[in-house]
């Protein structure tokens, strides 16, 4: 899901860039009102996991990779803001050191894996749990809160691509940067993501949350109790 | 550091120990690229020309360690499996580094409170 450079217009990676700042404004405002320093050890292993997850590339036999981004499980255990600045370091580091995902394209991608992905697997694991402080409820909101999360950053990464033929033709007819039409590039990432590795952006989810309940349940359980005034207790 | 987080620390490196099934697994079962991650010579042979905008973007950046993989595309796969740990080390290196200092400097900024 790393879009890489020459894939994006100019036209789609600078508003793409001005979204990704704006989160990253007010997500570090939200950190210095209540970031304290003993969680400080928490975000860093957080952008290491998201890190090394992102390494484990998944095979769809004699197809195309994909991977698991971690974002979700961060969003859930240390909140979403939270998540969009660790996820977002890791995405900006992947470009500039290992040419994983474009220069010009990262706020683009800050955009869909740390903004998109971790808003969604956050909602979707309050909704799906409600009052739940255990059991397949809350299991089942974790391994949604994965699948989806990372399913929709893919279906808007597909759009982004996709609508790059409607954005910019060179005289001759052809594409001048992403080639694929929405037509193509929407089934494509939506199919694999839902089928594959989404599902185990899911598990992975799940099986840290339960590791987490069983070590250390003040991370979840805070957040369940007052929605408004946590975020990284 | 806590037992606890000492504990998840030594979690996140052997996930760097066994990174390579990230790249073994996609040879064995022969999948490629990510989709929409080709490079120009993979777009040449998928569509028979590369689109001109993205020529010119695509080697906007040289990255000291492409791929994850130090010794460039044409090393041995073993030496390969040791550039892809190598690289997780270092890569959560650096984004912990990172993530440390902008902690710091955001705590700085409102004051110390524990």
């Amino acid at each position: 899901m790393h879009i890489p450079d020459g894939y994006l217009s100019p036209q789609t990676y600078v508003p793409l860039y001005g979204a990704s700042l704006v989160f990253w404004a007010i997500a570090l405002k939200k950190l210095k009102k209540e970031l304290s320093a003993k969680h400080i050890p928490y975000l860093a292993m957080a952008a290491a996991f998201s890190f090394l997850i992102q390494m484990f590339n998944i095979p769809i036999p004699g197809g195309t990779t994909g991977h698991a981004v971690g974002a979700g499980i961060i969003a859930v255990l240390l909140g979403p803001w939270t998540a969009v600045i660790a996820v977002s370091v890791v995405l900006i580091i992947q470009a500039i050191v290992f040419g994983d995902g474009g220069i010009t394209a990262i706020g683009a991608n800050c955009f869909n894996m740390a903004v998109v992905m971790p808003f969604v697997s956050y909602w979707l694991f309050k909704v799906v749990k409600g009052n739940s402080e255990g059991g397949t409820r809350l299991y089942t909101a974790a391994f949604l809160s994965g699948w989806f999360g990372l399913s929709i950053a893919a279906l808007i990464t597909a759009v982004e691509l996709g609508i790059q033929p409607l954005i910019a033709m060179s005289p001759d007819g052809r594409p001048l940067y992403a080639p694929y039409p929405l037509s193509v590039a929407v089934p494509a990432m939506a199919l694999e993501h839902l089928l594959l590795f989404g599902a185990v952006e899911g598990i992975v989810t799940v099986l840290l949350i339960k590791y987490f309940l069983k070590h250390e349940p003040d991370l979840i359980e805070r957040k369940s109790g007052s929605s408004e005034a946590r975020k990284l207790h | 550091m806590t037992r606890f987080q000492k504990k998840l620390w030594i979690g996140l490196i052997i996930m760097a120990l066994l990174s390579p099934l990230g790249i073994l697994l996609p040879e064995k079962f022969n999948a490629g690229d990510a989709w929409g991650e080709w490079g120009t010579e993979t777009l040449e042979k998928l569509l028979g020309y590369v689109p001109e905008g993205l020529k010119k973007l695509a080697d906007l950046w040289k990255a000291p360690i492409p791929d994850y993989n130090l010794g460039g595309e044409s090393s041995p796969f073993m030496a390969q499996v040791v550039s892809y740990v190598i690289s997780g080390i270092l890569g959560i290196a650096i984004v912990g580094v990172v993530v440390y200092v902008i902690s710091k400097i955001v705590i700085n900024g409102h004051g110390q409170r524990n």
